[in-house]
């Protein structure tokens, strides 16, 4: 069974961070909202696994 | 006391007539009672006279109540009534439908067939207004009265106190010539989501309100719409916050309106305000008229046992959901169709006592599964929190064009029978590569036959075995055999094979797998049949 890495696992963290942040860019409060909605969402049916989910959402709480 | 109605009838079924129990110095014994004669009360009371056990069933009006209320009958539910003798009398008069289409604004988001397989007696779904869907089981009661099944509906009879003991109940009873006194064995309380019978016995109903108003407007007219369960989210003529629309007979149309938790009920149910509402959904030029109109709140609950010793909770005075889904009737019908048998077998000696315990097992289970979705789509239709609100936007916006969203988009996830996998009853699947959806503990799924008639016709009474090409062991006791060569059953072979090369299944009375092997010797087949009645096993 997969489990969740917390672990580095992007080659350019930083590449990665700045696009996430460019996303956002002027977008109001609830704009903002909407889209990491729906991002979490897309990246939920990426990872594909209920158990990956489940233990990424007990790490996040941390 | 002055007997008054607590609402109009659309039929008068079971008008009262005096009976001799009433002038009797002392109280007439029965062995099974049943308080309300709704859906579920006259279910269940046929079901048992059916099998030979005397029941009487008591309403406290001369029939049914006006109002179509439940509407979306499932096949399971059909398959039962079927049983009982009405099956073709409700699919004659209700309008058949398996699809759905959910909307957001203009756009369609999800669609779904309920039933996308040949081979079935009944459709996915039928939508019939409840006073007729009540009707048929009163008018079968009537046929197999006639036949001698021993059963009697009372009308205008209320409860108004009782005594359970260990070994029966004593019911304290008002009717128009006055009050009186009789006792039964067996209680069975379907007197509703408000049961007077839970309140008498200080019992609780534990669970969650949802803070929301739907507006229910059916509505008359000629109009040409497919018959298909079409329901909005943020629909682009602004009538509610979600909106829903579904076709009845007699060209009755169902028009739900979400209002949301602030308003003023009584404003609201003004027909110039209903008729604003119908109109903006359908355009200033469709003619129709208000046939019926409510107001209805939801509540998703349930009793914490359903079988108190003698007196035995079924349909929604022991659990309730939110409708949306159509958990509600039909899931009390699926109560009546698990008691039956059980208690049936209870009171002639066959069974033990104990065995009435697996009726909580198994519905106490069927309801928390009716519960969980029955909350999921109301969470997703009335979102409970602001976030909430925000994660149910993001899957409606990303069903245009993401395809993973659509099946999120949650407006009711349609009743489907309960699998009782893991009951008492139920011994563990023996039958490798045998498909998943007749399973043990499932309903049997049902296929036409060779000979064109359907295998639930040949189930239903007592246990069965189901033989597709099994060596048959001896038999415990004399129990019937259906025998069908698989290489001529194609849709047994696919429903009840699907990679194996041969089965035996045991099934119950109430048409769901108790066990199901490739090869079976006559212990394991006497323990199966002995733990699925209840015994040690």
């Amino acid at each position: 069974m997969a489990h969740l890495t917390l672990d580095p696992n992007l080659p350019n963290p930083d590449d990665a961070y700045e696009a996430l942040i460019a996303a956002h860019d002027g977008l109001t409060r609830e704009e903002s909202e909407a889209l990491n909605a729906r991002l979490i969402l897309i990246l939920m049916n990426h990872v594909g696994d209920l158990q990956v989910i489940r233990e990424a959402l007990e790490a996040a709480k941390r | 006391m002055t007997y008054q109605d607590r609402y109009p009838l659309a039929f008068r079924l079971y008008p009262y007539a005096r009976s001799a129990d009433q002038g009797a110095p002392t109280p007439a014994h029965h062995p099974v009672t049943i308080v309300g004669g709704g859906p579920i009360g006259v279910a269940t009371g046929l079901d048992l006279a059916l099998r030979g056990v005397p029941v009487l069933v008591l309403d406290d009006h001369e029939g049914v109540g006006q109002g179509s209320r439940a509407i979306c009958f499932a096949k399971r539910t059909l398959e039962i009534a079927h049983r009982l003798g009405c099956g073709p009398q409700m699919v004659e008069k209700g309008v058949i439908w398996n699809r759905g289409r959910v909307f957001h604004d203009r756009d369609e988001v999800f669609s779904f067939d309920l039933l996308p397989e040949d081979g079935h007696r009944y459709p996915a779904f039928i939508n019939l207004q409840q006073p007729w869907f009540e009707r048929f089981l009163v008018e079968a009661v009537d046929r197999a009265k006639a036949q001698g099944a021993p059963i009697e509906i009372r009308g205008r009879n209320r409860l108004t106190a009782m005594e359970a003991a260990e070994d029966g109940v004593t019911l304290q009873l008002d009717t128009p010539d006055g009050p009186y006194t009789i006792t039964t064995d067996w209680l069975i309380a379907c007197d509703g989501a408000k049961s007077p019978i839970r309140e008498m016995m200080g019992l609780g109903f534990e669970g969650r309100v949802f803070e929301d108003n739907f507006l229910i407007a059916d509505v008359k007219m000629k109009a040409d719409f497919p018959t298909e369960r079409w329901f909005w989210f943020e629909p682009w003529f602004k009538s509610g916050a979600s909106a829903l629309l579904h076709k009845q007979p007699d060209d009755i149309w169902r028009i739900d309106f979400q209002l949301g938790w602030d308003i003023d009920r009584k404003a609201e149910l003004e027909p110039g305000r209903v008729r604003k509402r119908v109109d903006q959904m359908l355009g200033p030029d469709v003619e129709y008229e208000l046939d019926w109109t409510s107001i209805y709140t939801f509540q998703c609950r349930r009793m914490e046992k359903f079988r108190h010793g003698r007196v035995i909770f079924a349909g929604d005075a022991a659990h309730q959901v939110s409708p949306f889904g159509a958990r509600g009737a039909n899931s009390g019908m699926q109560d009546a169709d698990n008691l039956g048998w059980k208690l049936a077998g209870v009171i002639r000696g066959d069974y033990p006592e104990s065995l009435l315990d697996s009726y909580d097992a198994e519905r106490i289970h069927a309801a928390d599964e009716n519960i969980r979705n029955s909350t999921r789509s109301t969470d997703f239709i009335t979102p409970k929190t602001p976030q909430s609100r925000v994660f149910r936007d993001a899957v409606l916006h990303l069903a245009a064009h993401a395809p993973f969203a659509r099946p999120m988009v949650n407006s009711g996830r349609l009743s489907v029978p309960s699998v009782y996998g893991g009951s008492p009853l139920v011994t563990r699947d023996a039958l490798p590569g045998g498909p998943a959806r007749s399973r043990p503990g499932a309903s049997c799924p049902d296929a036409r036959l060779a000979d064109d008639s359907y295998l639930l016709d040949h189930l239903g009474q007592g246990f069965a075995l189901l033989n597709l090409g099994a060596t048959l062991p001896r038999l415990p006791r004399d129990l019937p055999v259906l025998g069908f060569d698989p290489r001529t059953e194609p849709l047994l072979a696919e429903r009840y094979l699907g990679q194996a090369e041969r089965a035996l299944y045991l099934i119950r009375p109430d048409s769901h797998v108790a066990a199901r092997w490739a090869a079976c010797d006559a212990e394991k087949l006497a323990r199966a049949l002995a733990r699925a009645e209840g015994g040690d096993a």
